[in-house]
């Protein structure tokens, strides 16, 4: 039966999971990585050197690093949607090559040949970056399902939104995940509106971690501003698929401070909801404040991080706008392997 | 008096063995009871009474092979019938004769053809890999063919696993993975639930963690439901991953028309795949190639579209009988030398190039027949050096005819063998309408014989 987490009732402190002084500042440094990059992404999207969409993560920074955090490095495989870029810097991809990706260019992680959408990487095992809405659901089933036949012992970390939860092929995966008992943790990320549409104005039921209640998937209901609650139930939904159990369900309840997309002035929500969240929900102030009350660190501890960070931001932004674009003979390549 | 007659088990059976008579002469039968039990090489079936009575004659021995279906197999006198009227002689005749050739429908002999034997146009699959003049060759069946290559694919490389819809305890909707189940055990020959989207996604996903997995699709009509996952994860993923990330696997099914079932399950998708780069997209129509052309496919290190023909399942012809008999993608096969015209065809449309080319040669019109065989990447190469000889060109298909593989080839030979042509190109394709379920409308909505000849004659300037 999908139960209600521990973490949906862990409003009172005594049930929130604690972090150690180094988890803190790690999810702390992981997190300022996505805002800034981020950030730096939608400034040059807005000086033309980003082209089409361009989805940015600020807003939903804890869900991808308390996750990634309570991940096996190297040996887990993550999938996502368009909005990706977070989940390439938390799993140790080259910030130059994600910027260079999003601004076409040929030192991108696809050889400027994907965009924004479509990176890749074998090594780290993040399979994208997929672009149709839900298609990652079953082709992040497939990663569990390979995990499963070779017995490698990994799990797969799938991620959608909201919307994609309304997709077809998402429940084709869970009742196939749970027929094999294949070891997949599916995240969903929720953060209340599919592009312009609400959850209240798209789905019958708007408790995601039920989605999968009629194929026996248990599913939890997660705070995903909260870095801690994130890497709790993760771990605890990790485990769960890697000891044979399953899939597993979390839905993160989160919150995209931009648009849906660039171009999205966001029309659909009020100005206050937003501002509510960034003053009182922040993943990254949260951890900050954390920090500082602990006393383990100082202001400037945490400004020297913000110092190192901006620099490999700014670093990636410079090797995005200075590489050169691909070679026109690229146009040709990667379609086959030639036998 | 009633007539027991040979049942057809499938629309497209065409004929079976009668494996076991389970009433005798002078047996009462009423309806519902099972007189016998017949067999093809796809399914078994009982042959129930529907009409009550004495059984006066059994017409068609127990053990009999190739019984036509509606063949009259047993008499059933009604209370108050008598017996000696003559039974009709002639079952019905087969619609249009098996064509004379290697690739025969049926074991039987051939029908006396009008064709002079010698002027015979002659498959030999020898001629398309580097085989020995001396191999052996044997006779097999196209489902078997198949069913070879993946039960050797799955013996070579333990990534290689196959999935779809009753592909192992069912032994396969049309019996193409029958055995492998037993053979390979449940972990690879894997029964999925009515999915199609959903496993072909999760097929792409364990393709991209580096496994080999062969989908198939109960047929490719259902496919349609899963083109996103096809096209848009595993086609493009090579690109778009700056060549990071394989998909290799095969979707395999049978494709094209089938027999009155209408126009949800009856269309060619040939023109659709071959349209993508990316894809590599084969249609064989032979044995030989099905078999040689399936275990490249299972190699490749590219998503393959993988065209079968439920009609052709039970075709047979000469397969190479070598350890390894693997033939190469994207080279056609020149089934028959010739020099006055080019017809370009594959899959089931080589049944009706074949048939035409031999009554064409028969007249005297001396056909080069190119069977394409792979669709993605066209072998045009084979084609245009063969125009270039005969300066005609007929295209064969199935499918419809908007954007599709003649209209394909015609535009690549007016672009590099304009000046060679001494005729237009013409196309005989699948009529321009969803496949209708009335018998004599499907025939029509079909490509035949006839056109091919006229086309021929067209070109040719013959009247």
């Amino acid at each position: 039966m999908a139960r209600k987490a521990t973490a949906t009732k862990a409003k009172t402190q005594a049930n929130v999971p604690q972090f150690t002084n180094e988890q803190e500042l790690e999810a702390f440094r992981e997190m300022l990585l996505i805002r800034r990059f981020e950030e730096k992404a939608g400034q040059m999207y807005g000086m033309g050197l980003i082209g089409g969409f361009c989805h940015l993560y600020i807003g939903q920074e804890a869900v991808v690093t308390g996750i990634t955090m309570a991940s096996e490095k190297g040996k887990d495989a993550q999938i996502t949607g368009y909005r990706d870029h977070g989940h390439m810097l938390v799993m140790g991809l080259d910030p130059k090559g994600v910027m260079a990706e999003l601004t076409g260019r040929q030192g991108g992680l696809s050889k400027g040949k994907g965009g924004s959408m479509h990176m890749f990487s074998n090594e780290h095992r993040f399979y994208g970056g997929n672009g149709i809405v839900g298609a990652q659901a079953s082709l992040g089933t497939g990663l569990a399902f390979a995990s499963k036949y070779t017995g490698d012992g990994s799990v797969s970390i799938t991620y959608f939104g909201d919307g994609a939860a309304n997709q077809g092929q998402v429940y084709e995966s869970f009742n196939m995940a749970k027929l094999w008992n294949l070891p997949v943790v599916y995240i969903i990320e929720n953060n209340k509106y599919a592009m312009g549409t609400s959850i209240e104005r798209a789905a019958a039921t708007t408790d995601f971690s039920m989605r999968g209640a009629s194929f026996n998937i248990p599913g939890e209901q997660v705070d995903g501003m909260d870095v801690r609650m994130v890497f709790d139930a993760a771990k605890r939904a990790i485990e769960h698929a890697r000891s044979g159990k399953g899939p597993y369900i979390l839905e993160m309840l989160t919150y995209r401070y931009r648009g849906h997309s660039m171009s999205d002035p966001a029309k659909y929500r009020t100005k206050d909801e937003v501002t509510k969240y960034r003053q009182e929900r922040d993943p990254i102030e949260q951890v900050r404040a954390r920090l500082l009350e602990a006393g383990t660190v100082t202001e400037e501890d945490l400004k020297k991080i913000e110092t190192d960070i901006r620099a490999i931001v700014t670093e990636a932004a410079d090797f995005a706008t200075n590489d050169p674009e691909p070679d026109p003979s690229e146009l040709w390549t990667d379609i086959t392997i030639e036998a | 008096m009633p007539q027991i007659l040979m049942p057809a088990l499938s629309p497209t059976m065409e004929e079976g063995k009668l494996a076991k008579w389970l009433v005798k002469v002078g047996d009462v039968v009423k309806s519902g009871d099972v007189l016998a039990e017949i067999e093809t090489d796809k399914a078994t079936m009982e042959v129930e009474s529907v009409d009550e009575g004495t059984v006066s004659e059994i017409l068609v021995a127990e053990g009999t092979e190739g019984v036509k279906v509606n063949t009259p197999i047993a008499l059933v006198l009604a209370e108050g019938e008598q017996a000696g009227e003559a039974p009709p002689a002639a079952p019905a005749a087969a619609e249009e004769p098996a064509p004379s050739m290697v690739q025969a429908e049926t074991p039987a002999p051939a029908p006396a053809a009008a064709a002079p034997v010698a002027a015979a146009p002659k498959f030999e699959p020898q001629a398309d890999p580097d085989l020995p003049a001396d191999v052996e060759m044997v006779e097999m069946t196209v489902r078997q063919a198949l069913n070879e290559a993946m039960a050797e694919e799955l013996r070579r490389d333990k990534d290689v696993f196959i999935m779809g819809e009753e592909v192992a305890e069912y032994q396969g909707a049309y019996k193409v993975t029958q055995g492998l189940l037993q053979e390979f055990g449940p972990e690879r020959v894997i029964d999925t639930p009515i999915t199609e989207h959903g496993f072909a996604g999760l097929a792409v996903g364990a393709a991209f963690a580096g496994l080999k997995p062969v989908v198939e699709f109960m047929t490719w009509n259902f496919a349609m439901q899963a083109i996103d996952q096809i096209i848009n994860s595993a086609a493009k993923q090579l690109y778009m991953s700056g060549g990071q990330v394989k998909a290799p696997m095969v979707f395999r099914g049978p494709n094209g028309v089938a027999a009155r079932v209408a126009a949800q399950h009856s269309q060619d998708y040939s023109a659709w795949y071959s349209h993508v780069p990316g894809l590599t997209v084969i249609a064989p129509y032979s044995a030989a190639d099905a078999k040689g052309l399936l275990k490249a496919a299972i190699r490749s290190p590219n998503p393959v579209v993988f065209l079968e023909n439920e009609i052709l399942y039970g075709s047979t012809g000469l397969v190479p009988k070598v350890d390894d008999f693997v033939l190469p993608i994207g080279k056609a096969r020149i089934a028959r030398k010739g020099a006055d015209v080019t017809i370009v065809s594959f899959s089931m449309g080589m049944r009706y190039a074949t048939q035409a080319t031999e009554k064409l040669v028969a007249a005297g019109v001396d056909v080069e027949l190119i069977d394409l065989r792979t669709l993605r990447p066209l072998d045009s190469d084979t084609v245009i050096e063969s125009v270039k000889k005969t300066g005609r060109l007929v295209t064969v298909e199935e499918g419809w005819p908007q954007g599709g593989i003649g209209a394909e080839l015609s535009a690549r030979v007016m672009e590099q063998a304009f000046d060679y042509l001494d005729a237009p190109v013409l196309r005989v394709t699948g009529k321009d309408v969803p496949m209708p379920y009335a018998a004599n409308l499907e025939k029509l909505a079909l490509p035949n014989v006839d056109e091919v000849i006229a086309a021929v004659n067209a070109v040719t300037y013959r009247s």
